[in-house]
């Protein structure tokens, strides 16, 4: 199903449309908040995007790097080109320890490659431990932000959920009642788990080690509990030196939730005694996307979510409109990399507004490249939809008479009308769109009156 | 060919412009660190106690499972580090010693020389971090200075106690580790 279809259905329930836009325009401002009160932040961005590109140049210098230093670390290090081999490969760790239920911290790239109905269907219980990823699990959902997985829903949906599932009390909606609730359930499971799952944020070539991000201490729960670990991590993931840290954990969490650093950052070098550490490098898709010089630089994405809070199309869509494992901007540049077909409504659900580059911490030109996939899949589709809405724009502009009418109209329009119905599903150009302020006066009888 | 090799030779087969990987400059910090470093803590729900506070919260709350690890909080320790960290569950403080502390975000870096079992921060019911006040620094870049060569199977920033916001973006705090985290600054 397209972008447009989805998002009118997000749009249904009006009040919570707007709920979801100011929610995320808020957490957009806490970043631009912090960030102002960093005087070198644009040289850390500018910093974070020439290591990034420096890693891009030399991936396979570093990767090998990387695995000797791990190995050497006693840590276990597996390759995988694909989705398949990555499940196949971390089902095969789970057999060889006779492992049927394991707990797993965020990680995008586990969505990706689609491991928890993998597992299940071979019998292995998976429970996600981050709070926000429980909650869309209990529903059978994926995540619809990548830093925020359960955005798209309220507290009454959590606490009926919860009611249902962990026996509280019904309609006890406090968020603090809910998140212990919560606590006690996975602290029965952290304890009981044999093997944990963790998402990497970074490896660092020279040392070998990897890095761990999380505010709720639920990655380390996991696996110092456990006897494995496994850490699955993408093949871009890696940083050159230790001393890199320093600029992308001042950057990665104030870009993501305009907080100084996450409360965790896990730095794991070697096994504890008597334990191991498994990491799985990823390819999925990744070398395909380094070989397309106009795309590449969408790599260098530490997945903070910033482009998606301040995205106006993704606020006013939900992640679920995107269908694709990454929404938002980033993921509409990534996933028609995967998929050009599937994914070919995703580049043109944006207002290429530019927000997105703006607050990106590793400098990626993402709206430059939602523009260049247009022009690919425009190429490649021949006459679309949008040659069609352009035709209609042309046939306006050619008759001045009806421009000057249909300005004036919509002027009027957004005066009168409100929220609710510009919300509403009916009204398909207010799906996307905050409506701008309505100008008193028309630029053409500004210039009449004003002109000397 | 082995997926390593495939993906390696993929790669390698990608015409790249080489792009030189940047020295990371030293940026000044302009505030005092303490001062700096205490706020920051406050901010992450954090708090900064002095020792005396420490005996306080302790005999008020009437804790008794105590571990510590600490230099000079000996006497507050009511039981030994056990051999598997299952059974920390029940603990009800864990006093450690960092190393550090960053003034710019309240991050205090620990390895396993101070955790004896890398869960113990996290399973612990409330975490007390003994910190010498001359051991801050400005921001992260000095922090990975002073880390530099550091050899340790285990190394973590910790900035505060486990929270999340995940219901409606109401913050909560403790939602699977440490409920709460205090910092003594010792002066010695
Ligand atoms: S593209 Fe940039 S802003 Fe978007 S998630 Fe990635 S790093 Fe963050």
């Amino acid at each position: 199903m397209s972008h447009p279809s989805k998002a009118s259905e997000f749009l249904q329930d009006a009040a919570k449309a707007k709920w979801h836009d100011e929610t995320l325009w808020f957490v957009r401002d806490k970043r631009d908040n912090i960030s102002k009160t960093i005087p070198e932040w644009e040289e850390l961005r500018e910093l974070a995007s020439q290591i990034k590109d420096n890693v891009l140049a030399n991936l396979e210098t570093y990767l090998v790097e990387f695995e000797k230093n791990a190995k050497a670390n006693n840590i276990h290090v597996h390759w995988a080109k694909d989705a398949e081999e990555h499940n196949q490969m971390v089902l095969s760790i789970l057999n060889e320890h006779r492992c049927k239920a394991i707990v797993k911290s965020k990680s995008i790239l586990t969505e990706e490659c689609h491991l928890n109905p993998f597992l299940e269907e071979n019998g292995v219980e998976v429970v996600d431990t981050d709070l926000g990823e429980r909650i869309v699990q209990f529903l059978n959902q994926p995540p619809s932000h990548i830093v925020l997985p359960a955005i798209h829903l309220k507290k009454r949906d959590i606490s009926e959920l919860f009611h249902e599932k962990l026996q509280t009390e019904k309609g006890n909606e406090d968020p603090a009642y809910l998140t212990h609730a919560a606590r006690l359930h996975l602290r029965e499971k952290f304890l009981g788990a044999k093997v944990a799952i963790t998402g990497v944020n970074f490896g660092v070539a020279e040392t070998g080690e990897f890095v761990v991000c999380t505010n709720e201490g639920n990655a380390d729960m996991g696996v110092h509990l456990a006897d494995i670990h496994i850490a699955c991590m993408g093949v871009e993931k890696i940083i050159p030196r230790r001393k890199d840290l320093g600029v992308f954990l001042r950057l990665l969490a104030r870009s993501a939730t305009g907080q100084p650093i996450t409360n965790y950052n896990s730095h794991f070098r070697s096994p504890a005694p008597g334990k191991e550490i498994h990491i799985v490098l990823v390819d999925n898709g990744r070398t395909d996307q380094l070989a397309r010089e106009k795309f590449k630089n969408s790599l260098k994405c530490i997945r903070c979510g910033a482009c998606m809070n301040t995205c106006p199309i993704y606020r006013r869509s939900g992640g679920y409109s995107y269908g694709s494992v990454v929404p938002g901007p980033i993921g509409s540049i990534l996933s028609p990399g995967l998929d050009v077909k599937k994914y070919s409504t995703l580049p043109f659900a944006s207002t290429l507004c530019g927000s997105c580059t703006d607050v990106c911490p590793v400098k990626i030109n993402i709206h430059e490249q939602l523009y260049e996939w247009r022009q690919e899949i425009t190429k490649a589709q021949g006459t679309n939809t949008k040659s069609i809405s352009m035709k209609i724009a042309n046939g306006i502009f050619a008759v001045p008479f009806a421009y000057k009418i249909s300005g004036a109209m919509m002027r009027g329009a957004l005066k009168i009308l409100p929220d609710s119905i510009t919300y509403s599903g009916l009204n398909t150009w207010g799906k996307q769109r905050d409506l701008p302020e309505t100008p008193k006066e028309t630029f053409k009888d500004w210039y009449k009156k004003n002109r000397t | 060919m082995s997926s390593r090799e495939n993906i390696l030779t993929k790669i390698k087969a990608i015409p790249r412009e080489n792009s030189l990987l940047p020295e990371i400059p030293s940026f000044e910090f302009p505030m005092d660190h303490k001062a700096a470093f205490i706020l920051s803590i406050q901010a992450n729900k954090g708090e900064v106690i002095a020792e005396s506070e420490l005996k306080d919260f302790i005999a008020i709350n009437r804790f008794e499972k105590i571990l510590n690890l600490a230099k000079g909080m000996e006497s507050l320790s009511t039981q030994p580090l056990p051999s598997d960290a299952h059974e920390l569950n029940e603990l009800e403080v864990a006093i450690i010693q960092g190393q550090f502390g960053v003034a710019e975000n309240g991050a205090i870096w620990l390895t396993d020389e101070n955790l004896g079992l890398r869960a113990l921060p996290f399973i612990t019911e409330h975490l007390v971090i003994v910190l010498e006040e001359k051991s801050l620094v400005s921001n992260m870049h000095e922090a990975y200075q002073r880390i530099g060569a550091q050899h340790s199977g285990f190394g973590l920033f910790i900035a505060g106690p486990s929270k999340t916001a995940d219901i409606e973006q109401s913050l909560v705090i403790g939602a699977h580790g440490a409920k709460s985290l205090k910092v003594v600054l010792t002066n010695l």
